[in-house]
């Protein structure tokens, strides 16, 4: 399989980025996981970091990773993403040390490394995919779930008496003085893609300038275990997710401008 | 070098330094604190990595991470933190990637207590996280030994690329006496051809332990089998004392195997034929050594600070040939000489007991 198709005399418009492996991946049609690979992949490009890349894999949907970038990588227990980075970075402080983790493995089982990580300024930077669920298991309740969202666990809605509230991830993080960058993006429409887009460049140029700890929280659609189709899923991020989950920068320290 | 009087703990955290130890990553436990202290130290002036991990959990994720850039890395904790470094030791394990730990245990089960025990046994030979595999693990009886082992365990990890645990009771962390620490060696700056250090001018390295393909992760275990029947033949380490003439063997490991020396010194001088078999490694267990033994001698009396767990290795390689006693004390309690002294003369009497009748038969 190549990855450009030669026609002479034509102009390249669209290529593989380097640091995305040439490789068919497992996500459900519209997801968007896809998008987020795509998007990160092309920030290590132009970043000219791919060979200098080292990535978390974590544990959920997203577990083979490790296959579809181009870049030395291991593969997490789930929610040690961020332990294993610091671990990596503290030994090899020149290399671009990036876990990709979902809401399950981030804010409920691993909420205490991403907090100490964060709280600690451990130079690494986090990819945080939110789809409100627990895509890999099959569609049970994540930390995440909207108060009310029927899933496989929360059949008759979630139950805030019972299961408590959702969690802002990057509204709590961006508390802790260790942390540089956190925002979040959403990937429901092209203008918002492009945002985050932009906003990973910004985390890499963070890391890579040793400011501390940065995090793009990126809202991504489940179309799978939503039940939608993948243009109704965009359209859940948007008229459900978005209200409870406000795009925005929630922690960006002055050295961190200075790059944007 | 000479002689100086050391701390366990000291000791063993200075004599991974000397073996060219480049990052640690831990959590204050009793009986083990003084080994992160003295590291917290000595990591940051030597311009090494310490960090003071947020829990075991954490502690063993941060090794896992720093072990896979091919450095040489080490946690240590004490029993209720191993039990929480489970998890990660079983990832580490499924990459063949080599780590060392250091477990100074105490008493349990639950929160225990902060005395000595050999109570971790089982958690460190045979349980060591899920799936099916056993770290090497090395048990000291002295503090020299634990220096001797802890440095052991770096070259054996990075040979293996596998776990090496230094089971050490906290009588052994906790005790001072004269030992000889190594001379420093260099930090080795190069990394194995696995490592992960970004894919320069190669294909990227991915270090792993999931294989979704029954035939698949069937394949890798064979591979570790493998691995661990080569470290099975050649990595059994023990001690013998009084062995050539004896018809009881006393079995015993770390502070029980050295107190059982004394005891077992004494039962000599008493005129019993007793003998010391103090296995080093737990494992590999050196069974195939126990069981030559078997044949020359009557029975054999197990010493542990347990409930009996290295009591099951030992039956295991008698394999019912003989009758196999025990003697141990827990939750903390270290056996006094004369105890196992006492347990000697009560087995040596039956045995003698049991000569007697087949003799009459
Ligand atoms: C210790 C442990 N507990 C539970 C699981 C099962 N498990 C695998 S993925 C997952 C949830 C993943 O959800 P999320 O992080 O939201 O990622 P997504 O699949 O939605 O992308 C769970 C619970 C596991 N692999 N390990
Ligand atoms: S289950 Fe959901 S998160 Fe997982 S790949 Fe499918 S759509 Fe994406």
């Amino acid at each position: 399989m190549s990855t450009t198709v030669c026609v002479p005399n034509m102009e390249v418009v669209y290529e593989r980025p380097i640091a995305l492996a040439d490789v068919h991946t497992h996500y459900c049609p519209g997801c968007t996981h896809g998008t987020a690979h795509r998007l990160l992949a092309e920030a290590l490009d132009e970043l000219h970091m791919q060979d200098r890349a080292i990535l978390v894999a974590s544990v959920g949907c997203s577990v083979f990773s490790y296959k579809y970038f181009n870049v030395d990588s291991c593969e997490a227990a789930h929610g040690r993403a961020p332990a294993m980075a610091t671990g990596i970075k503290r030994v090899n402080p020149d290399n671009i040390v990036v876990t990709y983790q979902g809401d399950g493995d981030l804010a409920s089982i691993g909420i205490a490394e991403a907090i100490h990580a964060a709280t600690r300024g451990d130079n690494i930077t986090i990819v945080f995919i939110n789809n409100a669920i627990y895509g890999m298991t099959g569609g049970q309740m994540a930390p995440t779930s909207l108060p009310g969202q029927r899933t496989n666990s929360s059949p008759l809605g979630r139950d805030v008496r019972s299961a408590g509230y959702p969690m802002r991830v990057s509204e709590l993080l961006s508390q802790l003085d260790g942390t540089a960058y956190i925002v979040r993006r959403s990937l429901h429409d092209a203008k918002n893609v492009r945002k985050a887009k932009k906003a990973l460049l910004t985390a890499l140029k963070v890391q890579e300038a040793g400011l501390g700890f940065s995090m793009v929280e990126m809202l991504s659609s489940c179309p799978t275990n939503w039940g939608m189709n993948p243009q109704e899923a965009l359209q859940w991020v948007e008229d459900s997710m978005l209200p409870y989950y406000p795009i925005g920068d929630y922690k960006v320290i002055d050295a961190v401008r200075e790059l944007m | 070098m000479a002689k100086e009087m050391l701390k366990g703990n000291v000791a063993i955290a200075e004599a991974a330094v000397r073996a060219g130890l480049q990052a640690y990553f831990g959590y204050p436990i009793t009986p083990q604190t003084e080994l992160l202290e003295h590291l917290s130290k000595r990591m940051v002036e030597l311009g090494r990595v310490f960090l003071q991990a947020e829990s075991e959990v954490a502690a063993i994720n941060m090794v896992y991470g720093a072990a896979c850039t091919g450095v040489r890395v080490m946690t240590s904790s004490s029993s209720p933190g191993i039990s929480l470094m489970q998890e990660g030791l079983s990832y580490i394990a499924g990459s063949d990637i080599p780590t060392v730990l250091i477990d100074v245990m105490r008493g349990g089960p639950g929160l225990g207590n902060i005395l000595p025990s050999q109570g971790d046994y089982f958690q460190v030979t045979r349980s060591a996280g899920h799936g099916d595999y056993h770290p090497i693990v090395l048990a000291p009886a002295s503090v020299q030994e634990a220096i001797d082992f802890t440095v052991l365990a770096f070259d054996l990890a990075e040979y293996y690329r596998h776990i090496v645990i230094v089971a050490a009771d906290g009588q052994i962390g906790q005790m001072m006496e004269p030992a000889e620490l190594p001379e420093m060696r260099p930090v080795n700056e190069k990394r194995p051809e696995w490592a992960l250090t970004g894919a320069i001018d190669r294909d990227p390295n991915i270090i792993t332990s999931i294989y979704l393909e029954g035939h698949e992760m069937e394949a890798y275990n064979l591979k570790v089998q493998a691995k661990l029947k080569e470290v099975k033949k050649s990595e059994a380490r023990w001690v013998e004392h009084w062995t050539e003439d004896m018809d009881l063997l006393v079995v015993g490991y770390g502070t029980a195997g050295r107190i059982a020396y004394s005891a077992v010194e004494e039962a000599r001088e008493r005129g019993m034929k007793v003998g010391l078999l103090r296995p080093q490694t737990l494992w590999p267990f050196p069974e195939k050594r126990l069981s030559e033994l078997t044949d020359e001698i009557e029975a054999v009396l197990v010493v542990e600070m347990n409930a009996g767990q290295m009591l099951e290795d030992v039956r295991l390689a008698v394999s019912g040939q003989i009758p196999v006693g025990f003697y141990g004390r827990m939750g903390g309690v270290v056996p006094m000489p004369d105890e196992i002294l006492d347990a000697i003369d009560t087995h040596y009497k039956r045995l003698a007991i049991r000569l007697r009748d087949k003799e009459r038969v």
